[in-house]
């Protein structure tokens, strides 16, 4: 089933990491396998965030030598990234096995990110001048307190909490996705995607990597390359609609946009709520309402609905 | 073999014929004296006089429910629900004559499975709203997800805003009246009843409907399998001009450029006759 929202404030900055929780905690009960969050901080000058894990929580519960593999897993990444030329200006321990970098870097971010994940265990979660993406088990307060979420300032976010039916409980499975080689892209998509082999064949012949076998990573891989073959956000949305087959809502943010697609069954619900200074939507109203108590109006987007909007 | 079509012979010839379904659904389940006042074995007594209200912020979908049948075993017949929250599955399974008031929006499956009640939401009402709702009237003053009256049986469902897609799927009754627009597949595998939308419908209206009727006031994207326009009379469009008229939905030219909407094909096997119990019902 999976639940998916997303806000964005127009021209000015929230505490969007306590509302995406607040918003997820609500649409808890449509998935509460994981939860994943990306949020669109201010961006320091010429640097990057590097979201990265390198273990699985579920690998904690093999031994003792675990701990010792990731701090030498860990060694390696700091050392790949002086290598390529990076400057690690602050590090962040979220959970033993998941850190937050800020990294000084104007090389190849393509190259330094493969280089990274070359590391045994190692995955980029994101990077990118705006965008951190946090994902882990648990529900939308667990996660949220694990990687102290509130307080997160920001311009928009987008959040998931998935019900895993089509791959396995973990978190290279949960939302949201990204995708090389458009940085500070993401995406949470409701739905199953039925031409996912076809497109991934696609995709990969055209040199995009995919860190999973979920359907969803799909529609993040999908929108970098569009992206960054010059086609507009709205373009990219709207194609596809023609070119992916199954039933699917899907949010996508970049850096100062966030836009949604529906597809031709308008299967997968979507409510929506949209004001001069605050847009929100969400699977279902109740998730709007966690960060809007007063009596509100929203409606459905229809079938090959849609939309977005500027930060 | 008189009377019976080409198409019929082939199935006569291979040992098959069209069942005689002519009375079967006459059969009266009710007495007609029953069905003047037919309550059901369980439901309270109330008086719309007596009026209570609670404050349902803080409560689950559960509690709110329990609290509703509280009040109306207590005989209060006319309840008024406060900040609902656009909470799931609320007002579900009223079996008896009620005036419900939902001061604020529902979320999903809200007044599912209702049989009597006159409801009123002051919000927004989320997926499946009023699904196999048997009877009453339920009026929504803003807009409506997808599924809006799924398997629709009788009464009056009343969306004064645009509802979402598949508004009225497998709808076996009653009628559905919505305001503004409606989303693409509304009608799809509509049975009996009938369905008025004063604004445009989606792409596919009353696809794979076997009976029924479908009323557009505004434009429609493109007709589904089966749909195919109708031609209205003057006793139709006097029932139109009445029922809009009653929830204040009328548009001012009146309702003579309303499109109408029936099935194009007969099932082989589908008997259209509107059974007697469900006359004594409505």
């Amino acid at each position: 089933m999976c639940g998916i929202a997303g806000l964005i404030h127009r021209g000015n900055t929230s505490d969007i990491g306590s509302e995406m929780t607040a918003m997820l905690q609500s649409l808890r009960h449509r998935g509460p396998d994981s939860t994943g969050f990306a949020v669109y901080g201010v961006p320091g000058p010429g640097e990057y965030v590097i979201r990265f894990k390198v273990a699985e929580q579920e690998d904690l519960a093999t031994g003792f030598k675990i701990h010792h593999e990731i701090r030498a897993r860990r060694a390696l990444v700091d050392e790949r990234i002086l290598e390529m030329g990076g400057e690690i200006v602050a590090a962040e321990e979220a959970t033993e096995y998941a850190y937050r970098y800020r990294v000084r870097f104007d090389g190849d971010l393509k190259r330094l990110a493969e280089f990274i994940e070359d590391v045994e265990g190692a995955e980029i979660l994101s990077v990118g001048n705006a965008l951190e993406l946090i994902k882990d088990l648990g529900d939308a307060t667990v996660v949220s307190n694990q990687y102290s979420l509130n307080g997160f300032t920001g311009t928009h976010a987008i959040g998931h909490t998935r019900m895993a039916t089509e791959s396995d409980v973990d978190i290279r499975s949960a939302h949201p996705y990204w995708a090389y080689p458009y940085n500070d892209i993401s995406v949470v998509h409701n739905g199953q995607i039925t031409n996912y082999w076809i497109m991934r064949r696609e995709m990969e012949r055209r040199g995009h990597r995919f860190v999973s076998s979920c359907d969803s990573e799909l529609l993040a891989v999908y929108t970098a390359d569009k992206l960054d073959n010059g086609h507009s956000l709205e373009d990219s949305l709207r194609q596809s609609i023609e070119e992916i087959d199954g039933v699917f809502t899907y949010v996508v943010a970049t850096k100062d946009r966030l836009g949604m697609a529906k597809d031709t069954m308008a299967a997968k619900p979507m409510v929506l709520y949209e004001s001069d200074d605050l847009v929100a939507l969400a699977s279902e109203e109740v998730a709007i309402r966690a960060i809007i108590p007063h009596e509100i109006d929203t409606y459905d987007p229809y079938d090959e609905e849609v939309r977005v909007w500027q930060a | 073999m008189a009377g019976v079509s080409d198409r019929e012979h082939v199935s006569h010839d291979m040992g098959m014929h069209t069942e005689q379904l002519a009375g079967r659904t006459q059969q009266t389940f009710f007495s007609p004296e029953e069905g003047e006042s037919f309550v059901y074995p369980d439901a309270p007594g109330v008086d719309f006089n007596k009026r209570a209200e609670f404050d349902a912020q803080d409560l689950d979908s559960n509690a709110i429910n329990q609290k509703i049948r509280e009040l109306m075993n207590d005989g209060h017949g006319t309840i008024v629900v406060k900040n609902p929250g656009a909470k799931h599955s609320l007002g579900v399974g009223i079996l008896n004559r009620l005036n419900l008031i939902f001061e604020g929006s529902l979320g999903y499956f809200g007044i599912g499975l209702i049989d009597g009640p006159n409801v009123r939401i002051q919000g927004r009402v989320g997926w499946s709203c009023a699904e196999n709702m048997m009877a009453g009237t339920v009026i929504i003053e803003k807009n409506a997800g997808s599924t809006f009256g799924a398997a629709l049986r009788g009464g009056d469902l009343v969306c004064r805003g645009s509802v979402g897609s598949r508004t009225g799927i497998d709808m076996k009754g009653g009628t559905i009246i919505v305001g503004g627009d409606t989303g693409a597949f509304s009608g799809f595998m509509m049975q009996r009843g009938r369905m008025i939308v004063c604004g445009n419908a989606g792409k596919n209206l009353g696809d794979s409907m076997y009976d029924g009727t479908i009323y557009v006031g505004g434009e429609i994207k493109d007709l589904g399998v089966d749909a195919v326009p109708g031609e209205m009379d003057d006793v139709e469009r006097a029932w139109l001009t009445r029922k809009l008229k009653m929830y204040d939905l009328l548009p001012d030219k009146g309702v003579d450029h309303f499109t109408k909407i029936v099935a194009g094909k007969q099932l082989w096997n589908y008997d259209n006759l509107e059974p007697t119990e469900k006359k004594i019902v409505l």
